[in-house]
């Protein structure tokens, strides 16, 4: 048997005929990069390949690390082997992975959706003979509803607080989903107030794809006067000092979880927006589809459950550990 | 539906009490006479006969959502929740408006005709429903047949609500609503709005409950200001004489009669009319039996004449609420003492014995008698307390004695349900075990849900995945490593446990990460603690 194209070793995704790495998790000479979150772009790479939409981002949260930018479809080779990225659809510059040598191709899909959210760029399926995709949704619980459905939820819920002079406190991952819900919610309600951590990223994000600008809550902005407001924060500052500050406020969290009421309770928000980043159970099995793959392997999520779904369906599918964990809040 | 769906939602959103009572309220005022009935019914436990068993429901929510048995099994372990994992798979994207769907009571009262229907009709039901609803009211829809609501909806919150809409006092409402009564024949009118003389003859009184003693006795100050009895471990009950019949009520205000016949002539005894607080015990020799000899009658319909004499039960009497038809709650406890000590007791009536200690030592001393006089510690009340409704801090006080422990090896784990439904949180334990031929193994004697915090929790679960040694489904089995020590309040032998004994409440009491396995105790350890 020929050795894979690509391979599952302690550091990362590996491809040995090029000796590079996509996504890897320990220090190395040459990373491909799908996309800016923390758990696959990480600290320590000699080398990053990324795209340019990423490269801003990445620099931000990674500081000054060497890195080249490469656009969608761009063709680039290492060793003879034929690289390229494409849309993911998950986050401003997330992209699959293509790999192709004498005739065989690869896909690494990084984190993905395939429902439109209008703000990032949507995924383009990739032809392949191997797909390695995540199933962080891998279970057909998860049935995303219509994004517009949401968002209008999200209204209702910050109009009925601010008309009892409560604030409104929504925690979505601070790259990501904080851009897509600035992106759709406007201030016309009352003002609309960004974490400093988020407010940072959007201005970062901004530059490679324009946001409308909403405030920025710092230590100067009064609680008084700013009664009825939504605050977009990221999950982490749940139990933050700041909050404090607000009272009376309603939390919420816009995630995929929030489709369980034990995910919900077990994070202690008020209200769940169902609102993922990832693709839910149908979405994966069309991508899957559309891949036309001979196998797949299954990275992160439910793997286990939704390889042994592809296998049902006559699909070869296998699982890989790696420690692309869906960090408790960031969907 | 859509309405009641939206009421579940909110009380399910908020662990506010008074949001609660405030949303109830305001289902109350909006909602049809007919549809509060039954809501009143639903958050009350009276649910109507399960139409359909949970094992068909899965079958056709499989069918509905096109997957397969073992993916459905696998969904529902990870959500956690049946009514939930079915709404999230086959409610609708289009669902039909409110106004095209019948009313919450006319889908309540076709479940009751549903139960004899045969099972394609069923299927049609319930299918049909589940392509109309959506997520919240398939929810709501699917709980009509899976159990209990489970929102933190008690029914002192729910008679507050009705009180908020009714300007009725909560305690009537408590009144009104105990006993036996059906949604379907029962008008809001009549059951709550109406005076309501008749249904007032078997109706018991809301109990009043003991809060635990966390300090010591003496912070309670001067110990002649108490009356002092133990703390029988049988079941609260009150048994209400009037008219010439008997009425036995536990604590959920559920009438016991059909279990206990025994105790239905107690009329006799009594021969005025009253009404007893008191507890239901497994009584024999003079010495009350443990808690699990109980089950065995509790867990019966009827009782057998075989089984009311291998444990024969007797009613514990140790408060006097009524007597000649006059309310005696207001008075002092040592006055409602007094007068139940007027009756002659003896045989299935007994007479809580009170304990006159001069110094909270004595206490003291008697607290640690419980175990030979079969109790689980003391009972502690105000001797110039009222009876009072509910859970009310500074009268009535239970002290407990400590629980029994053992220090135990976790085997398996299984993912928890509802609001853990993520983790691997529902334990199995084991104890050392060494046959004659074999060397020592570890055997399953408890399997524990709580006691742990949500950081342990995590801090397990992460440990769980990666010493996995086989998967069982949702259940995995683990290295045996991990040393927790177990708490529970009883053990008896029983034939239905691997192990030989059965504990009562086990639980976690912490992590004994200073243990190792060979440090855990043997099931011989078990057999010292029995009662």
């Amino acid at each position: 048997m020929k050795d894979p194209l690509l391979e599952f070793s302690d550091k990362g995704i590996y491809c040995p005929k090029a000796d590079v790495y996509l996504d890897p998790w320990r220090p190395v000479d040459k990373a491909i990069i799908s996309h800016a979150h923390a758990d696959h772009s990480r600290w320590g790479h000699k080398k990053y390949i990324a795209h340019e939409h990423s490269v801003p981002i990445m620099q931000h949260r990674l500081g000054d690390i060497e890195v080249a930018a490469k656009k969608w479809g761009e063709s680039f080779s290492i060793n003879g082997v034929r690289f390229s990225l494409h849309p993911a659809g998950h986050i401003v510059g997330s992209s699959q992975i293509k790999a192709s040598y004498k005739g065989e191709t690869w896909v690494f899909s990084g984190d993905y959706k395939l429902h439109h959210d209008h703000y990032t760029t949507p995924f383009e399926p990739q032809k392949c003979d191997v797909f390695i995709t995540e199933c962080t949704f891998g279970i057909p619980a998860f049935r995303w509803p219509d994004q517009e459905q949401v968002m209008e939820q999200i209204r209702n819920w910050w109009q009925q607080n601010a008309a009892n002079g409560v604030t409104s406190v929504l925690f979505g991952y601070s790259l990501g989903k904080a851009q897509r819900l600035s992106y759709h919610l406007n201030d016309a309600i009352a003002p609309l107030l960004l974490h400093p951590v988020i407010y940072a990223h959007n201005e970062v994000v901004h530059s490679v794809k324009p946001l409308p600008m909403h405030q920025k809550l710092d230590q100067g902005v009064d609680p008084k006067a700013h009664r009825g407001a939504l605050i977009i924060a990221p999950p982490n500052t749940q139990d933050a000092q700041w909050l404090k500050k607000w009272e009376p406020y309603k939390t919420a969290a816009a995630s995929g979880w929030m489709a369980t009421r034990g995910a919900r309770r077990r994070r202690g928000y008020d209200t769940g927006f169902v609102l993922s980043d990832h693709g839910d159970f149908n979405e994966l099995n069309t991508a899957v589809r559309a891949s036309e793959a001979e196998s797949v392997i299954c990275t992160h999520g439910y793997t286990e459950i939704y390889s042994k779904y592809l296998n049902s369906k006559g699909i070869r599918a296998t699982t890989a550990d790696t420690p692309f964990e869906e960090e408790p809040n960031e969907s | 539906m859509k309405n009641f769906a939206h009421l579940i939602e909110v009380l399910d959103q908020t662990t506010k009490t008074n949001e609660k009572v405030d949303a109830l309220a305001q289902y109350f005022r909006l909602a049809s006479d007919k549809d509060k009935v039954w809501v009143i019914a639903l958050l009350s436990g009276r649910r109507p006969p399960r139409a359909v068993n949970t094992s068909l429901l899965r079958q056709w929510a499989s069918e509905s959502a096109g997957i397969e048995n073992w993916l459905f099994e696998e969904t529902y372990h990870i959500v956690g929740d049946l009514a939930e994992t079915i709404a999230l798979l086959v409610s609708s994207n289009n669902p039909k408006t409110a106004e095209e769907m019948p009313a919450l009571h006319e889908i309540l009262e076709s479940l009751i005709p549903l139960k004899n229907a045969e099972e394609d009709q069923k299927k049609i039901f319930v299918c049909t429903y589940w392509s109309k609803f959506d997520y919240l009211s398939c929810f709501a829809f699917n709980k009509f047949f899976t159990g209990g609501f489970r929102l933190g909806v008690s029914q002192r919150l729910m008679t507050k609500a009705l009180e908020k809409y009714t300007q009725i006092e909560a305690d009537e409402i408590a009144l009104k609503l105990m006993g036996n009564w059906d949604p379907q024949k029962v008008s809001f009118e009549s059951l709550i709005l109406a005076e309501n003389k008749e249904a007032h003859e078997a109706k018991p009184y809301p109990f009043y409950l003991a809060y635990a003693l966390e300090d010591d006795f003496s912070a309670l100050g001067d110990v002649s200001l108490w009356a002092i009895e133990h703390k029988w471990d049988g079941i609260r009950a009150q048994l209400v004489f009037r008219n010439n019949s008997v009425y036995l009520w536990s604590r959920g205000e559920e009438l016991i009669n059909a279990q206990f016949p025994e105790l239905l002539s107690l009329g006799q005894v009594l021969q005025t009319s009253c009404v007893l607080d008191g507890e239901l015990l497994a009584f024999q020799d003079k010495k009350p039996l443990p808690f699990s000899a109980l089950q065995k009658r509790l867990g019966r319909k009827k009782s057998s004449e075989k089984l009311r004499a291998e444990i024969p039960v007797v009613f514990m009497a140790y408060d006097l609420l009524e007597y000649q038809a006059e309310d005696l709650r207001a008075q002092p406890y040592s006055k409602r003492r007094q007068q139940l000590e007027r009756f002659s007791f003896g045989g299935p009536l007994q007479l809580s014995e009170r304990i006159t200690p001069a110094h909270w030592s004595q206490v003291e001393e008697e607290k640690g008698r419980s175990k030979e006089k079969g109790s689980e510690g003391l009972m502690l009340k105000k001797l110039d307390a009222p009876y009072r409704v509910g859970r009310k801090k500074g009268e009535w006080f239970k002290s407990k004695l400590d629980p029994m422990t053992v220090d135990a090896v976790l085997t398996y784990a299984m993912r928890g349900h509802g609001r853990r439904s993520n983790l691997y949180t529902d334990f199995t334990f084991g104890l050392w075990h060494t046959s004659t031929e074999k060397e020592a193994e570890l055997v399953t004697f408890a399997k524990a849900y709580s006691g742990l915090t949500d950081k342990e929790f995590v801090e397990v679960n992460q440990w769980i995945k990666k010493n996995t040694i086989a998967r069982f489904g949702p259940v995995r089995q683990v290295n045996a490593e991990l040393v927790f020590e177990i708490a529970f309040e009883g053990v008896s032998k029983s034939s239905r446990h691997k192990s030989g004994y059965a504990t009562r409440f086990p639980r976690i009491l912490r992590w004994r990460k200073d243990k190792t396995i060979e440090e855990a105790n043997h099931l011989h350890d078990l057999e010292a603690l029995l009662q």
